[in-house]
């Protein structure tokens, strides 16, 4: 078997560089929602040891010293551009996981393995000119190894110009290599695996892919042992090609500002609750409880604490934005405690099954659905952007909505924010 | 021994008994159906419910009344509607809309506020309309290669030709094939 994992460099900062190449080469980061940290680095930022996830205000000193542009995310323009990245990758293999926004693996059995490598910079540069969007290409046996080799293309640890085929290594080259690489980059192990492993003596990739399998089921878990044996090349884990539906849609999100009264929650929460609304009639399943969460920021010692969260069970499981909203804002009412400077507010939605499986209400008569309706504010919202229909309850002003200040148009998904070209 | 006497409370209850008139049966439902089953009950005979699970399908419309007799003629000839997307975009994921601004290509055609598209997935010819990378800045010019030398030219006399040295690159972002020009909204 064989496959390839694809993944975009620096992803939000090179779908922001296509629409101004002004910044190639500049050093630059995107920051999460509510512009708090970095979310994506370019390589100039990396070089300067930025870490992810730091926040922005820590960074603000260095930012001034070496000219760092620091953007807001502005995901319809990252969503856009990772489909077009995934339909060019498609195109390669009638067997394709898109694994995450910027990432995805193929199955590329049936070809000569002379050929991969070649195959390896043909799709680099199709989605360089198509899209605009830098990749790099692991070619392996097995998924995990597919990972590893793509990070040995990215770091230029081995293979070519962004491309990594181990099978057209040597083995005795390859153990070699394995011992240069910590065992953290090993897909699936994180920081506490890591120190289990350090416990046993492993650090490195070798180290595991030599482990004995028997131990590392007893001492971590039996899907390390899988990994082992996917180190080891033999193939464990299939292409999942299609993603599962979501079992939870969550929607939830920092304020730009601290709340205080119940009238702001109440338009955020149905804002949320909207949205998650929204993607869980576009999965087609509906929710049989919605859970209503707020909190005060929890970093700010010097104010006083409260964080609670309620699920209101529904006594029919509905898709029904206004049904859906009642619910929230019923528990919402429930856990607000006035005087607190609420920080964030979510809303989920639980207990999803498919459209077509519903169960009738006992006790009650059923409520009318409305997908008439709701199909409506979801063709609206698409064509004329979020929000065009939506409920009174979320409110016009919206002091809460989230800050994003340096925001770049959307390029891609609106008519009125084309680039323009002179 | 005596028989067990009636006890003096007996006799006919309201409501118990078949009801009178059509006569019924008891059936069994799993609880979904119930609702299909009523609504069936209750709709005027002859009319059919569709399925509650039903999904949509589409059916090429026919343009014409229904007439006794004659079949129309052009039943035969039902075709796709057309899609201006398919006329204008080959390449689907390197396909991109970029807006003109400015006045350097009113001779090819292009005005102020037209739409262009753009094909990323084209290998840019000589004489080609393009959209070029030229200090930083996106432009839309005509690529002119020839003798070995690369210029982009404006096609308005207003604006000097962009000349190319020997070992300065020129980036093209994409190739324009279409300008659409809108006349009323």
């Amino acid at each position: 078997m064989t496959f390839a994992l694809v993944d975009g460099n620096n992803f939000y900062v090179s779908c922001e560089r296509v629409f101004n190449p002004r910044l190639e080469g500049r050093p630059m980061v995107v920051l999460s929602n509510n512009d708090g940290c970095v979310v994506a680095r370019s390589a100039e930022v990396k070089a300067l040891d930025v870490k992810m996830g730091m926040p922005w205000y820590q960074l603000k000193d260095l930012a001034a010293r070496h000219n760092i542009l620091a953007l807001s995310s502005n995901y319809p323009l990252y969503a856009d551009m990772s489909n077009r990245m995934m339909g060019v990758l498609g195109s390669y293999s009638p067997e394709q996981e898109i694994y995450s926004i910027d990432e995805c693996f193929l199955r590329l059995d049936g070809f000569a393995a002379d050929g991969l490598a070649a195959m390896g910079q043909r799709i680099r540069r199709q989605v360089r000119q198509w899209v605009g969007i830098p990749v790099c290409v692991g070619i392996a046996a097995t998924k995990t190894l597919a990972k590893l080799a793509n990070h040995c293309a990215k770091k230029n640890l081995a293979g070519a110009d962004g491309v990594c085929n181990f099978g057209q290594i040597r083995a005795d080259e390859l153990t070699a290599l394995f011992d240069r690489i910590q065992v953290n980059e090993v897909w699936g192990v994180g920081r506490r695996l890591t120190g289990t492993l350090a416990g046993m003596g492993i650090a490195t990739v070798r180290a595991l892919r030599d482990a004995d399998p028997a131990l590392i089921r007893r001492e971590a878990s039996v899907v390390l042992e899988r990994t082992v044996r996917e180190l080891r090349g033999v193939s464990c884990l299939a292409l999942e090609d299609v993603a599962p539906n979501k079992q939870q849609i969550m929607s939830s999100r920092s304020f730009g500002e601290y709340v205080y009264a119940l009238a702001d929650l109440e338009q955020a929460v149905s804002t949320y609750c909207a949205r998650a609304a929204e993607s869980l009639r576009r999965q087609r399943s509906l929710a049989n409880a919605v859970q209503v969460s707020i909190r005060t920021n929890p970093f700010s010692e010097r104010q006083p604490q409260y964080q609670r969260g309620i699920t209101v069970p529904l006594t029919q499981a509905t898709s029904d934005t206004m049904r859906l909203t009642r619910a929230a804002l019923l528990g919402l009412k429930r856990i607000y405690r006035p005087g607190f400077a609420y920080q964030k507010a979510g809303v989920m939605l639980m207990d999803l099954h498919s459209e077509d499986q519903v169960q009738g209400v006992l006790f009650a008569a059923a409520a009318p659905a409305r997908p008439a309706l709701m199909d409506v504010i979801d063709r609206a919202n698409a064509r004329w952007g979020g929000g065009t229909l939506k409920l009174a309850s979320e409110g016009v002003k919206k002091p809460w909505q989230m800050k994003r200040e340096w925001v770049t148009p959307s390029y891609t998904t609106r008519w009125d924010e084309l680039p323009r070209v002179s | 021994m005596s028989k067990p006497t009636n006890p003096p409370c007996g006799g006919p209850r309201p409501g118990a008994g078949r009801p009178p008139g059509e006569p019924t049966k008891v059936i069994r439902l799993p609880l979904r159906l119930v609702p299909a089953v009523q609504a069936l009950a209750s709709a005027p005979p002859g009319v059919r419910m569709p399925h509650p699970a039903a999904s949509h399908l589409a059916l090429p419309m026919f343009g014409h009344k229904v007439r006794a007799g004659f079949p129309s003629p052009a039943d035969d000839y039902v075709e796709a509607w057309l899609d201006l997307n398919e006329h204008l975009v080959t390449h689907k994921d390197a396909t991109f809309f970029v807006q003109a601004t400015g006045d350097s290509m009113t001779g090819a055609g292009i005005q102020e506020g037209n739409l262009l598209v753009v094909d990323r997935a084209l290998e840019a010819r000589h004489r080609d309309i393009v959209i070029a990378v030229v200090d930083g800045e996106m432009t839309v010019k005509r690529l002119d290669k020839r003798r070995g030398r690369i210029r982009l030219l404006a096609e308005n006399p207003a604006y000097a030709p962009i000349e190319f040295q020997d070992g300065q690159e020129l980036t093209v972002w994409g190739v324009v094939t279409s300008v659409i020009q809108r006349f009323k909204r």
